[in-house]
């Protein structure tokens, strides 16, 4: 505690709060990723563009219904609707008719999606950034230990295990998590049992771009919506679906955690340095775990 | 029920099946042995569409289905059993029979409770991962799995391959029982002694050229044809 001065026990028990909220927004726009990596095959690059679309759509409609209280959860409900409609397109005009092709040419395929996107970004929204206040209910902080916890923050907080636990249920409990489960594995035979594969690929696509919608409507009020953002994410959530495991929902939420844990406690510990820290995670859990925390399914 | 007409099967630029014709009436077995590579197992996979023919037509109970995809054809009664068996192996036996449920015409369908009573040694495996069954279990849990489906036409491949005698006459008891209640089976074999037991008629394949057609007395007299295409 001497080397930290500022490290008192309940500054460092908010930080961790405060990762563990960020990693909620990492985890689903992570658990998208992988699966449309893990049932596809596809590493969707553009992942992080439709992220970011996620995040200037919800400024747009929030900003469109600002004078009722409403305007982000009306926003909040419409944004990743209108991402998840762009996968549709995406997907029934264009990548169906390449799940044949090899892996690098469907990764520079989503590649030139994204260059698409900033420019669409930019056409639509301009080139400056933007803002949107965090909705009225959750503005200000509670008081957790003496310190002060950004209300907002604990409402993601508390997402967090509400998506994992509705993402298990889908993947284990209904029949569509069950099928997209087998088909990761072996596309083929599920043909061959009377699935129409073709839709379940549509279906969990659609899912996965939706999820990466939700993730930017719910990142929206804390922090600039602008340019870059789609780099930004798409370098971490690659990195942690890469140390959870491809293609694993909950190697995309442990990659989170350990993600949003070492970037808040590395802020604390080392402010100028702090970015470097889940790099550094993640070099780690590779050294030892090359293939991933979890069971990888490529 | 199932009638192939000379279809000609590639992968890639390698040519397989030459001008393969074969039928199944309903209610009948009917074998289709050759050696190892002889493309038993690319007829198979030619007629559920998983390979689709180059050149030949298949129709199916009076309708044309050549091209159809693999769910096509198994919506349209087709059930397939691979020969490398291929379970869902991440999912539970429950969930392998669950995911390849079809609804069915007529009013005795398969569910999930016909197929554990017609395999008791699966139902209390349910809630095991198919990934960790023995080859038998696995090999029944193929067979259910295609029976779900509720198909009119059973294309077996090799069912009986690589497991122990007393698995293999249980097998083939029950692939009895399945013609008794009405179902037409094509099944591909190495093991003349299964398919001689089994089959009402059978077909020689070798070198993807049929070779030989005829009745399984016929085929039990003429020993030189068996020692010529089948005797290694
Ligand atoms: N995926 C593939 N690509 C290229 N050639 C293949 C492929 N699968 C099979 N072959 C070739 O096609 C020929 C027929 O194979 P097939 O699997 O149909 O034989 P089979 O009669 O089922 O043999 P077995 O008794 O060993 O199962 C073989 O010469 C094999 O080498
Ligand atoms: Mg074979």
């Amino acid at each position: 505690m001497e080397l930290f001065p500022s490290l008192s026990f309940s500054v460092l028990c908010i930080q961790i709060l405060v990762g563990l909220s960020k990693a909620t927004i990492l985890f689903i726009v992570a658990s998208g990723l992988t699966l449309i990596l893990g049932v596809l095959r596809i590493p969707n690059l553009a992942h992080g563009s439709l992220y970011m679309i996620g995040a200037f759509t919800t400024y747009s409609i929030a900003t469109a219904f600002s004078q009722s209280n409403l305007g982000f959860w009306v926003a909040l409900l419409l944004a990743p609707l209108v991402v998840a409609l762009i996968g549709l397109i995406m997907e029934q005009g264009l990548f169906r008719f390449l799940y044949k092709r090899d892996h690098l040419m469907m990764l520079l395929f989503t590649f030139s999606f994204t260059l698409v996107f900033a420019d669409l970004v930019k056409l639509v929204w301009g080139s400056d950034y933007r803002s949107l206040a965090v909705p009225k209910i959750f503005q200000g902080s509670y008081l957790l230990l003496g310190m002060p916890f950004p209300r907002y923050n604990l409402f993601l907080l508390l997402l967090g295990p509400l998506f994992a636990a509705g993402l298990w249920y889908l993947t284990n409990r209904t029949l569509l998590g069950k099928i997209s489960r087998a088909a990761a594995v072996d596309r083929e035979m599920v043909g061959a049992v009377g699935v129409n594969v073709n839709l379940v690929y549509a279906a969990v696509f659609v899912l996965g771009c939706y999820l990466a919608g939700i993730g930017g409507a719910l990142v929206a009020p804390t922090q600039n919506i602008s340019q870059g953002m789609d780099h930004s994410i798409i370098i971490e959530i690659f990195l942690i679906v890469i140390i959870g495991g491809l293609g694993n929902v909950w190697g995309a939420l442990l990659g989170a955690v350990i993600f949003g844990l070492t970037d808040a406690i590395g802020i604390l510990v080392a402010p100028q340095f702090g970015i470097v820290f889940p790099y550094l995670a993640v070099i780690t859990v590779l050294t030892f775990r090359p293939k991933g925390l979890l069971k990888s399914i490529w | 029920m199932l009638d192939v007409r000379e279809i000609n099967t590639y992968y890639g630029l390698s040519h397989i099946l030459f001008d393969v014709s074969l039928s199944v009436h309903k209610g009948e077995i009917v074998c289709l042995l050759g050696r190892n590579g002889a493309g038993k197992s690319t007829t198979m996979k030619s007629i559920m569409g998983l390979t689709p023919p180059k050149q030949g037509e298949i129709t199916l109970k009076g309708d044309r289905v050549t091209g159809c995809p693999p769910y096509q054809m198994c919506r349209r009664g087709v059930g397939f059993v691979p020969d490398d068996r291929r379970v869902f192996a991440d999912l539970s036996v429950g969930e392998n029979l669950e995911i390849s449920a079809r609804p069915c015409q007529g009013s005795d369908g398969w569910d999930k409770e016909r197929v554990y009573g017609f395999f008791p040694a699966l139902s209390a495996l349910d809630r095991r991962r198919a990934g960790v069954l023995s080859g038998g279990e696995q090999q029944m849990l193929t067979i259910g799995r295609a029976l779900i489906t509720n198909p009119d036409l059973l294309l077996l491949d090799e069912p009986t391959e690589g497991l122990a005698p007393i698995i293999v006459e249980m097998l083939e008891e029950k692939i009895l029982e399945l013609k008794a209640s009405g179902l037409s089976v094509l099944l591909a074999e190495q093991n003349q002694n299964v398919a001689l037991r089994l089959s009402d008629r059978a077909y020689i394949i070798d070198n993807g050229h049929i070779r030989y057609q005829g009745s399984i007395e016929e085929l039990r007299q003429d020993e030189a044809v068996r020692q010529k295409y089948l005797l290694v």
